[in-house]
């Protein structure tokens, strides 16, 4: 074997969840009511155009998901100590590819003035290992070599393109009446962006390097798989408490109803991120003690991120627990509940049958309102230095490492215009489709 | 009312003990002070000597709960869970990693603290309220959908930026107050007017969209088409019946987060550099200062339980149908 | 002249026309009756002439001339001048028709100032007691969460008569009321309408409003007027084959012991295309024509008007088919199910400790008796306590005090195959998760779904269908099948007709008369509408404030009442024939909370005296059946 694979656990949970996912599109597919709502979320452009950049990012993160450990050479059967992912050999160009420090997005020179060993000597901008290295010393050549590698992505991009415009011709047959359109100028966008990107990232860094010379580029994408991390399993972990402590204390009331509201209202009233600093702070105090754990130091980072999610997931289930809560106790006296008791059905069949699938769009609605504002958190946390671990390549340790830079004549800021650029993307995309999927799922909205 | 206050109080009480015990548990029980001491320490190199000093130096070098070499009543008091967490309640929170009081340094900090989220919190509210009116009066228009893809936009962009954009472009590009810092008395007021508008920008995307619907939803009750009936312009439905409305949930809703505003704002304070407790309590994050952060986990729930009663009385006052019993 | 003109009025929702061509006039001091099934763009209409359509409405056309000036072009602002100046408007449901934060005096004030007059709160008070709402000084300061139902509407009056309006709008004025209230409620406005000659637009579906207070009235379907008459002309012999079969719909004494004439299917929805006559698919005298032609508007008597293709209306009386089936034998005297001194109390919390500090007597010593195969019908206004009584009897809420015994023996907690409820709302009795055949074997999975659907009237097809596709009707047939599923001897019937419209609701007091005579069923039916019980019980218990005040079989309470509260709610209904009785109660129902001493009803009776307010009556017996809990009964 080449490589040994390695499934971290938030791997596991992460395709633990995408398999939940599809399940449920499975399920929803059967069932008529989900069915007309997720109709509804493809009718809409905004819907379909939003979940096609979600897709997108997804399908990064995936690819950052399948771990491996490399094969080391020789004789005996040993395994390289880093842990890496199909994206990093997808992009290993990229990451192998590391100057000594800052350079700017597209630069063929160092940022940074260094002093030249060579004869002249003097201090002046060192030349690139590799951005560029392939003009040679023709540096008038870049203007034009950037704009054939570019047209040149353009074309790949086009192609591209069409061969996913092909490829989807029956899922758009299948469906026919979703607002296709939507997604599939969405696509072109992303492929005519992704192509020329591409194609410059073969020789140059299209996004500059950071202080250590690592490519921006692939820190961005790097950070797409933290990010959806933090936002989809704080919300697995959360949910199964929510729900259920929600649906017992509506449904069951008395003493069950009050011990449950105080645990919520006790764990609500201490300021999140204050709670989640003395957790992470505990926490961190427990890895670093038992260094014994974890094998890598990928094991230990992720070991931290899903601590995170879960410290996320305690300090964030109250708020559905509370909403759950009032629904069952206003779907407890509906009529059909009461006629449902009145002809001798369980009440656990009742919870079940009757008050769940009533509940669950409030389930699926927090799920996809959580989402952004976790990716937001996880960089205001990761900055504050009580987010996932500083070896962990997240939008929020890029930003902490970038502001240092602020401050410095010219201004580094190709770092915290990527990550800008990234975030604001995956954000944006993940509120439309929130509120797209909110408004088919509302049933007042429905009316 | 003053029964429903006092029971209210007494509610309190369970709570605050509940966050004691979760904090308690956090601090000590998860870890050992031990372990503690290793990681101030630093992990590797530390001898056993280092650890016993640490501890007696912070006072963790007593039992958790129970101290049977104490005599008497100390049994229980010369006790961690006594010393650390019980006296809390009296708001005697010990001495930081560098020896200064807490309460003291509390106490101190308040007021820059104050002097940055007061505005904030005023401004934002009525900055949001504003917006909200300002697209439901043209609702259903162009200009009503232009401001909530600007809503949706603003409230995709992290805070970081906004901070981050905030100083490069006031304070590097346009040199128009300094980029961090404080100073007491009137001039603190160019240290705060950008702090201030940054966040009242960073917040105003999320809560002018929420007030949005709120009005809308309130345009659409029945007593709103009995005022048209009687022939009010939209001008008056809208200020005299719709916001009068509709600010019950938002007000009492904002209420809840004014005593919280004691604590500051942890991004805001470190990045402009306010001596608040905000800073404060992200110094000692950064420096591991299990006692300041203790501290404030304790203060900032016992204010927010205060908010939530705020809240209960704030509704009395401006919702004539609730009556506290 | 006519004061208000409306000519080929249409109001579009999208591609829809609920509202199609509506022509009418209204003189000075004249009433008119819009009168029509719910869907049927009645209250589109109104709010059409005051340009008041909600958002995703419009008017598509027509013109609306009031006193010679046409609204439809009139520019906004002027049109606010109009509002509540020269047109007054009240709604339906006051509860939440007046601002909850503003008094009431603010509100009616603000109406005053919009349209010029003095706004000063002397004019407010006196606006409020010529509504004749008492204290009116106090209750200007109070906000609308301090008032009653009736008081709010009368509230809502006064600030209509504001801008002393020409003509008042009221759409559907007393449907949120009690009957009381509504009988007050009315009485105020055919009083006002005379003091002030106002011309009055009147919005409702009940024939026995349209009766007491209209001149003249039109009949809408589906968006359109079918029949203008003047009332008289009207009630002696309406044309349109669905106005008759509204009359022939309505269940009363008289119709006991035969089926209802009922008018098959429901109203049709929104946005159907209608080649002919709208009511064709519905219609028992339906011609070929009447499927391809709009019928053209007729007069065949000076001021009646009919939208029919019919020449003359067919002289015979409408019948339903077939004599209702004959009560089953042996439905026996013993009682099946026995109630004795029934009490549910809810407790009333206060103080530091949440101490219970009294209780809501929600049902107070309630005794009832019901034999197998038969109807008793319990009576009474909302809040009095009849559905707790039922959810008691079922098991759904625990007693705090007496007991139910079914067929002899006691019975405590839930009694699936005993009894089972038929709810009020059909929209929320059917989990809109669930498909039909799931819901009607709830309560047993061995059920024969199929059996039990065609037994309701359904067909067995349906049960692979979600509730949300059937009509209102459809879905309490759904319920009844659900409850009929575990074979109970007895159901309890929470108001199941009193959500729908009259057509439908003889579908279903037919279903249930079919039923009993079938099965042998025992109904414990739980109603506030009189002519339902007329024509469908046996027995009788009138409940006032947690007690029952009279029973006996329905000829001994209904014909001959003994108690002045039974006596007030007969007088109360509104009547076809349009004549008014006199007995009438005053005020509101007081709060179980905190009940009158003495007898309960002492403060709104018309007899009481000193000992009335002191001893409640014990119940004296007029007969076996008959009972009455009042010194003054004989």
């Amino acid at each position: 074997m080449m490589f040994k694979p390695v499934l971290l656990w938030s791997d596991a949970l992460f395709f633990l969840l995408l398999a939940a996912a599809l399940g449920g599109v499975a399920w929803a597919a059967r069932v008529e009511h989900l069915r007309v709502a997720w109709r509804r979320v493809g009718q809409s452009r905004t819907g379909m155009a939003a979940a096609t950049l979600l897709l997108a990012f997804v399908a990064v993160g995936l690819l950052d998901s399948l771990h491996y450990r490399e094969r080391l050479p020789g004789e005996k059967e040993a395994y390289a100590v880093e842990v890496r992912s199909a994206l990093d050999a997808l992009l290993s160009g990229l990451r192998t590819r590391t100057e000594k420090t800052y350079s700017a997005p597209l630069a063929t020179h160092s940022f940074a003035k260094e002093t030249l060993d060579a004869e002249g000597g003097g201090r002046d901008f060192p030349r690139l290992k590799y951005g560029g290295a392939h003009l040679g010393d023709d540096l008038a050549g870049q203007g034009a070599d950037l704009l054939v590698r570019t047209v040149q992505g353009l074309g790949i991009g086009m192609v591209a393109w069409l061969a996913l415009w092909l490829a989807s011709a029956p899922l758009r047959r299948a469906a026919p009446g979703l607002a296709w359109n939507a997604a599939l100028v969405t696509l072109l966008a992303l492929c005519l962006v992704a192509g020329p990107v591409a194609a410059l990232a073969q020789g140059y860094h299209v996004l500059g390097t950071d202080k250590v010379g690592q490519d921006v580029l692939y820190l961005t994408l790097k950070s797409i798989r933290t990010g959806l991390l933090i936002g989809t399993l704080t919300t697995l972990i959360m949910l199964p408490a929510a729900v259920f402590l929600g649906l017992l204390a509506g449904y069951a009331g008395g003493w069950l109803d009050d011990v449950i509201q105080y645990v919520y209202t006790t764990l609500n009233s201490i300021p999140g991120v204050l709670l989640i600093a003395a957790a992470v702070l505990m926490m961190q105090v427990m890895i670093d003690t038992h260094p014994d754990w974890f094998a890598t130091s990928a094991e230990r980072a992720d070991a931290r991120l899903l601590a995170l999610c879960a410290i996320l997931g305690i300090t964030s289930w109250t708020g559905l627990c509370r909403l759950l809560r009032g629904e069952t106790l206003k779907l407890r006296e509906l009529e059909y509940v009461q006629a449902a008791r009145a002809l001798g059905v369980s009440d656990l069949r009742i919870l079940s049958r009757h008050i769940l699938p009533n509940v669950m769009h409030i389930v699926m609605i927090a799920i996809v309102m959580d989402f952004s504002g976790l990716v937001l958190a996880e960089a205001v946390l990761s900055y504050v230095g009580i987010g996932v671990d500083p070896n962990t390549i997240s939008f929020g340790t890029m930003i902490n490492t970038a502001r240092m830079e602020l401050a410095r004549e010219p201004m580094v800021w190709w770092s915290l215009a990527a990550a800008f650029v990234f975030m604001f993307a995956l954000v944006l995309a993940a509120n439309l489709f929130a509120d797209v999927v909110r408004d088919a799922f509302d049933p007042r909205a429905a009316r | 009312m003053l029964a429903y206050l006092i029971r209210r109080l007494f509610y309190a009480l369970p709570i605050l003990i509940g966050v004691n015990v979760i904090t308690f548990a956090l601090f000590f029980v998860v870890n050992t002070p031990d372990d503690m001491a290793r990681m101030q320490l630093g992990v590797k190199h530390v001898t056993p000597e280092a650890i016993v000093k640490w501890k007696a130096e912070r006072g963790y070098d007593r039992p958790l709960f129970w101290n049977d070499a104490a005599p008497g009543a100390g049994r229980l008091t010369q006790t961690i869970f006594f010393t650390k967490s019980v006296k809390m309640f009296a708001l005697d929170f010990g001495r930081a990693d560098d020896g200064r009081d807490i309460a003291r340094e509390i106490g101190l900090r308040m007021g820059p603290s104050l002097a940055v989220a007061v505005p904030v919190f005023a401004l934002g509210l009525f900055a949001a309220i504003s917006f909200a009116l300002l697209l439901v009066y043209f609702r259903a228009t162009y200009l009503d959908f232009a401001g909530v893809v600007l809503c949706v936009a603003m409230m995709s962009i992290s805070g970081l930026f906004y901070i981050i954009g905030g100083q490069w472009l006031v304070s590097k590009v346009w040199h128009l107050v300094p980029i961090s810092g404080y100073a007491e008395g009137l001039t603190a007021a160019k240290f705060i007017i950008l702090p201030v508008i940054v966040s009242v920008l960073a917040g105003i995307g999320s809560s002018a969209r929420w007030y949005r619907t709120i009005f809308l939803e309130e345009t659409t009750r029945d007593y709103v088409r009995t005022a048209r009936a009687k022939g009010l312009s939209e001008r008056l439905v809208l200020f005299r019946h719709v916001l009068r409305n509709a600010l019950i949930p938002i007000l009492t809703g904002a209420v809840v987060v004014i005593p919280t505003l004691f604590m500051g704002s942890l991004l805001i304070e470190a990045f402009f550099g306010i001596p608040g407790l905000g800073s404060y309590t992200i110094d000692a994050i950064n420096a591991q200062d299990f006692a300041v952060v203790r501290a404030m986990v304790f203060i900032g729930s016992a204010l927010y339980i205060v908010g939530l009663l705020l809240t209960d009385i704030s509704y009395t006052l401006v919702d004539p149908r609730i009556r506290l019993q | 002249m006519n004061l208000l003109e409306v000519r080929a009025l249409s109001v579009a929702i999208g591609a829809a026309r609920p509202v199609d061509g509506v022509a009418f006039d209204l003189a000075p001091g004249e009433t008119f009756a819009l009168l029509g099934e719910s869907g049927c763009g009645k209250s589109l209409t109104a709010l059409a002439l005051m340009r008041l359509l909600p958002a995703a409405a419009r008017i598509a056309g027509g013109s609306v001339r009031f006193a010679g000036e046409e609204l439809c072009v009139l520019p906004e602002a002027r049109m606010r001048d109009v509002r509540g100046g020269r047109i007054g408007m009240i709604f339906q449901e006051p509860g939440t028709s007046l601002n909850p934060v503003m008094t009431i005096g603010a509100q009616i004030g603000e109406a005053l100032r919009v349209h010029g007059g003095s706004a000063g709160r002397e004019r407010v008070v006196e606006l409020l007691a010529a509504v004749g709402i008492p204290d009116a000084a106090r209750r200007a300061g109070e906000y609308p969460f301090q008032l009653s139902g009736g008081m709010k509407q009368r509230a809502m009056i006064a600030m209509a008569l504001a801008g002393e309006p020409e003509l008042l709008i009221a759409d559907e004025p007393t449907t949120a009321l009690d009957v009381t209230i509504q009988a007050q409620v009315l009485d105020l406005l055919r009083d006002l309408q005379r003091q002030r000659g106002m011309a009055l637009l009147l919005i409702t579906h009940d024939l026995g409003i349209v009766a007491r207070m209209a001149d003249r009235i039109g009949v809408m379907y589906a968006g359109q007027l079918v029949e203008v008459a003047p009332r008289a002309a009207f009630f002696a012999a309406p044309m349109h084959p669905y106005s008759r079969r509204l009359f022939a719909a309505l269940p009363d004494a008289a119709a006991r012991g035969q089926r209802l004439v009922t008018i098959p299917g429901s109203v049709p929805p929104l946005g159907t295309q209608f080649p002919g006559c709208r009511f064709v698919a519905r219609c028992g005298d339906a011609m070929p024509v009447c499927r391809r032609e709009p019928p053209p508007w007729r007069t065949p008597a000076d001021g009646h008007a009919v939208r029919c293709h019919l020449e003359a209306a067919p002289a015979a009386a409408l019948s339903a088919p077939g004599a209702a089936p004959e009560e089953k034998l042996g439905a026996g005297t013993a009682a099946q199910l026995e109630v004795r001194g029934l009490q549910v109390y809810f407790p009333i919390r206060r103080g530091v400790l949440r101490r219970t500090v009294g209780h809501v007597r929600a049902v107070d010593g309630v005794d009832l008796r019901l034999a197998a195969g038969r109807t008793l019908a319990l009576v009474g206004e909302s809040g009095c306590g009849k559905t707790t009584v039922g959810k008691a009897i079922l098991g759904l809420l625990p007693p705090t005090g007496g007991g139910v015994a079914f067929a002899g023996a006691p019975q405590r907690g839930l009694a699936p195959a005993r009894m089972q409820m038929v709810f009020q709302d059909p929209f929320n009795s059917l989990n809109p998760r669930l498909r039909v055949g799931a819901i009607v074997a709830e309560g047993n999975p061995a059920a024969d779904v199929a059996a039990l659907l065609e037994q309701v009237g359904l067909s067995a097809d349906m049960a692979g269908r979600y509730p949300h596709e059937f009509s209102g009707g459809q879905r309490q047939r759904i319920a009844i099948a659900r409850a009929l599923a575990v074979r109970p001897p007895l159901l309890i019937c929470d108001e199941p007709t009193s959500a729908l419209d009259v057509s439908v609701q003889a579908q279903i007091l037919n279903l249930l008369t079919d039923l009993q005579a079938r099965l042998g069923l025992a109904y414990l039916f739980i109603t506030h509408n009189i002519a339902v019980v007329d024509y469908l019980a046996h027995e009788v218990a009138v409940m006032y404030l947690g007690r029952i005040v009279e029973r006996g079989t329905v000829a001994e309470v209904l014909r001959d009442p003994r108690h002045p509260y039974t006596q007030a709610l007969l007088a109360a209904v509104p009547r076809l024939d349009g004549r008014r009785e006199r007995v009438q109660v005053a005020g509101d129902p007081p709060s179980p909370a905190d009940p009158p001493p003495g007898c309960h009803f002492h403060p709104r009776c018309p007899r009481a005296q000193a000992r009335c307010r002191t001893a409640y009556p014990e119940s004296v017996a007029f007969s076996a059946t008959h009972a009455v809990s009042c010194f003054f009964a004989a």
